[in-house]
């Protein structure tokens, strides 16, 4: 910065620290609850520094669950929710990657239909329309599978988008060298743009891999069988009305094992992650 | 068509938007037309069958006090949720941005909120504001503030506007971090040397230049408080109490799963659907200037 | 090797009420082994040409044989032709080595083979020691060698070259340019070169075409588009400084160019308006020659020096030894003509006449 007072520089970091103060401290408090007992949770105030409950606590609630409320095994849910996530992310970008080569690399009929087609799933979540996807799903017999949970949320267009614009900014005549080198469409496809894609589908990765696993509504509608429960609804089947029935700990504890796989994935690749959220608004 | 090349073949193409096409019609085009159709509908009360209506579902929709109630409530919620989430980001970033070392480490540690669920959002925050065992909860009792957002609807609104702005700031905060490492620095430097000190500075040049970015937010924001917060209100309040939070989505589910008012619901569903397009429509048209069909 | 044939080739975008004819019957028979370039400027039609004789653009009328084959509905990869590109083109990920096998490796040629081309190419163009690197680590001209690596590795019939001097810098584009003239001396294989510089063009060239708005003005060598241009555009566009022309009417008495007569060493060939083409070396400073300079400007450009001026109102320049006493501005300078070259034009078309 061009005027370079040594306050402001500290101010500016006392400032900073604070926020990121701020935006830790429900962190840090679901983890203090979630090392604690019940009881310790409940006296009025709970103690703010972290108790010597942590292994007992997530050792019950991944092999047993809780005992009020849902019963399932937190383990069995955290798979569940991985399936999910997994198989989201890798569908949508499969489906995505290869819908946005057709558009973007071929000429044919309907082409503008398609892509508009596909446009108009850009922004409307499966919330606005539950009522209906459900009865379909229901129709196909899909409930409680991990197929019902995935296929219906793979439809959406923003991967399609961000390969779409990736691939605009890919030249020209890259891909007439390929067919002058010889390379038919799909070569060039797994040759060239493939690779060259690595980031994208990177950052899409972390986007729809966090996506999937804190998917809420649908799972909630779609699963009644306990062990299709994912990690994020079996929290909240965990809270049986009023603050003393509910055994926080336990909830607490699912809560930190809930957000912990995505928090990783997004810390462990971040730089791909920033990159592409940000390049998809170019 | 721009000047792309292309490839002819003839039927590759078809194969490999067949997936998403699949899907798309399957999944999305073919609920949403039922979505539709429904929304035309009455049924009959022991829901066995049902008749065309016309506009019936949407006069009533009007007419409903509670509807309309939700309508506001939504309208307020996403207001404050979009204001402050961006507020509060842009000058975040503005001080990220500011120092000279440790900007990454800062944005690493305001970025994981991301991956926190909505859901989870709103069970953190419900527990560290619980009425009687929350940890917030008791320094405002403390202070004198009597908090209770079970019974009071003000209060309820606060928690899960609190909830939800708290994972947006991160998502918020990279765009703006992005928008202003994107600004060159000889724009700034020649409006110093003009003689503009750093408040005219931000006003007259780096607000203005972030502009784009604010906009996209905005409307980002907006579908973010409209939809995903759903997870934060079923976590926690579950639209009460007495319908103080109950969002327009909300009310939809409530509706439509509890309530198996399957015209009513998808006529609510419909509205929902019009307002997304429109404010899509309108971010492509002033944000993003460049879709082109190509 | 082989020859190319261009017959009455046209390319139109469109249809129907909105068609854009951009090429307009283009002519030309290439023989094996031919250096020939495409030269005009920006949006002529040249590298649409070269890309319809490459296979990237459809042939929208006419023929374009290569060798015995008509092309016009074949693949870029069933046309035996390579082509370096004004980008280069190289793909990012992979290394030298392997931007110039893809093409081999494609056509399922045995490793040995592919092995041995790959290593030949380089060591005719100086890369045997970038062939691990990738093409982000290369400079500009290496990367452009690679590029024509590439083409020589396939050992294809024709290659196309699409303006890939135009990014290097002036001291590599000199260089470079020599080095394909003597890379065209060792592997004499027929070539197609587009450029809008015309320095390039009449330094490389056996033949040149010279395109303008889609209509072949010119097609021959750089002695012969220069020594006799045939259309005004041609004479305008080749030689630096360009020719100067003099649009007024022939009569008995001279050139009639607005308010000055010019004296002709040699009679026109006709009467009546025309435009009048003299180069700025083939005019001499004589106090006895009849064509009054006005002097405005002199540029020093050391082994010359280009007198601007105007005769009358028409401008002119004139090109004289730096030896040779300088101008002064604002001097009134007396110039004789050659008799041998005066180029005459018609004034509406433009095409030579006489």
């Amino acid at each position: 910065m061009i005027e370079n007072r040594k306050g402001l520089d500290l101010l500016t970091h006392v400032l900073l620290i604070a926020a990121v103060a701020v935006v830790a401290f429900p962190l840090y408090v679901t983890f203090v609850a979630s090392t604690r007992t019940l009881d310790e949770v409940l006296t009025v105030p709970m103690p703010m520094t972290p108790g010597s409950h942590l292994l007992e606590n997530y050792a019950q609630v991944l092999t047993g669950g809780s005992t009020r409320g849902a019963g399932a095994p937190v383990g069995r849910m955290m798979l569940n929710s991985l399936a999910m996530a997994l198989m989201i992310a890798i569908g949508k970008i499969a489906i995505s990657i290869i819908a946005s080569f057709a558009i973007v690399y071929f000429r044919f009929p309907l082409r503008r239909t398609f892509f508009w087609m596909i446009f108009v799933t850009l922004m409307l979540p499966v919330e606005v329309r539950i009522i209906p996807t459900f009865k379909v799903v229901s129709d196909l017999s899909m409930l409680n599978s991990y197929v019902g949970l995935t296929l219906p949320l793979i439809a959406s267009a923003t991967a399609t988008f961000l390969f779409r614009q990736f691939f605009m900014t890919v030249p020209d005549e890259l891909t007439e060298a390929a067919r002058i080198d010889g390379a038919g469409p799909m070569r060039f496809f797994f040759d060239v743009l493939l690779p060259l894609s690595a980031t994208s589908v990177a950052a899409l990765f972390v986007i729809q891999f966090i996506y999937g696993w804190n998917q809420y509504l649908w799972p909630l509608l779609i699963t009644t069988d306990e062990s299709m429960y994912t990690t994020v609804i079996g929290i909240k089947r965990m809270i049986v009305g009023g603050d003393a029935l509910t055994e926080w700990p336990l909830v607490m504890a699912t809560a930190m094992l809930a957000m912990l796989p995505p928090a990783l994935v997004v810390l462990l690749m971040q730089k791909w992650f920033v990159k592409g959220l940000v390049d998809a608004e170019k | 068509m721009g000047q792309r090349v292309a490839f002819g073949s003839r039927w590759l193409p078809y194969v490999l938007v067949l997936p998403q096409i699949a899907v798309t019609l399957v999944f999305f085009f073919w609920p949403a037309l039922q979505a539709l159709w429904y929304s035309f509908q009455l049924q009959d009360p022991f829901g066995e069958s049902t008749e065309f209506a016309g506009l019936t579902n949407f006069e009533a929709l009007v007419h409903d006090g509670a509807y309309l109630a939700s309508f506001q409530t939504t309208a307020l919620f996403s207001v404050l949720v979009a204001t402050l989430g961006i507020a509060i980001s842009l000058g975040l970033a503005v001080l990220a941005h500011r120092v000279t070392r440790g900007t990454m480490v800062y944005r690493t540690l305001l970025i994981w909120p991301y991956a926190v669920a909505p859901a989870v959002a709103g069970v953190l925050w419900a527990f560290m504001f619980a009425p009687s065992i929350g940890v917030v909860s008791y320094v405002l009792r403390q202070l004198g503030v009597d908090w209770n957002w079970v019974l009071r609807g003000d209060q309820a609104m606060l928690l899960v506007v609190m909830a939800a702005t708290w994972k947006q700031i991160s998502y918020n905060f990279l765009f703006f971090l992005a928008g202003l490492q994107a600004i060159p620095r000889s724009l700034i430097e020649a409006a110093a040397i003009d003689g503009a000190s750093p408040v005219r500075r931000f006003w007259t040049i780096v607000f203005p230049l972030l502009s784009p970015t604010t906009f996209f937010l905005l409307v980002v924001n907006i579908v973010y408080a409209f939809f995903d917060t759903f997870g934060v209100i079923d976590a926690t309040t579950g639209g009460g109490p007495a319908q103080a939070t109950n969002i327009l989505v909300y009310k939809v589910y409530t509706d439509g799963v509890k309530s198996a008012d399957l015209g009513g619901s998808s006529a609510q569903s419909v509205i929902l659907m019009i307002i997304v397009i429109a404010l899509t429509v309108v971010q492509f048209r002033f944000v993003e200037r460049k879709v082109q069909y190509g | 090797m082989a020859s190319i044939s261009l017959r009455n080739v046209e390319k139109t975008y469109g249809h129907g009420a909105h068609a854009n004819k951009v090429i307009h019957g283009v002519n030309a028979e290439i023989t094996d082994g031919e250096f020939i370039v495409i030269v005009g400027p920006s949006g002529c039609g040249k590298s649409t040409l070269l890309r319809m004789v490459a296979g990237l653009e459809e042939i929208t009328g006419g023929e374009i044989a290569i060798g015995p084959r008509v092309v016009n509905r074949l693949e870029p990869a069933e046309r035996d032709i390579a082509m370096v590109f004004q980008n280069y083109a190289l793909y990012p990920h992979m290394s030298v080595y392997d931007n110039m096998a893809y093409g081999l490796k494609i056509a399922k040629r045995p490793k040995a083979d592919i092995d041995e081309r790959v290593k030949k190419a380089a060591r005719i163009l100086e890369l045997g020691h970038l062939l691990d690197r990738k093409p982000r680590q290369l400079s500009g001209g290496q990367r452009q060698r690679v590029a024509m690596g590439r083409a020589i590795v396939r050992q294809p019939q024709v290659f196309l070259f699409d303006e890939p001097l135009s990014n290097l810098d002036a001291k590599l584009r000199a260089q470079t340019r020599i080095e394909i003239q003597k890379l065209h001396a060792e592997l004499k294989v027929t070539s197609l070169f587009v450029t809008h510089d015309q320095v390039e063009a009449m330094t490389l060239a056996h033949r040149m075409i010279v395109m303008n708005a889609g209509v072949m003005e010119q097609v021959g060598t750089p002695e012969e588009v220069y020594a006799r241009p045939a259309t005004t555009f041609v004479a305008s566009f080749i030689g630096s400084p360009p020719m100067n022309l003099l649009t007024g009417e022939a009569t008995p008495d001279g050139f009639a160019l607005g308010d000055v007569v010019l004296p002709l060493p040699r009679p026109a060939p006709q009467a009546g308006p025309l435009t009048l083409g003299l180069r700025p070396e083939h005019a001499e400073v004589r106090p006895e020659g009849g064509w009054a300079l006005q002097v405005e400007l002199v540029e020093m450009l050391g082994a010359e020096r280009l007198v601007h001026g105007r005769l009358g109102s028409a401008a002119f320049t004139l090109r004289i030894p730096s030896t040779d006493r300088a101008p002064v501005v604002g001097e009134r300078l007396m110039l004789a003509a050659s008799p041998d070259h005066l180029h005459w034009f018609d004034s509406g078309n433009g095409r030579r006449v006489g």
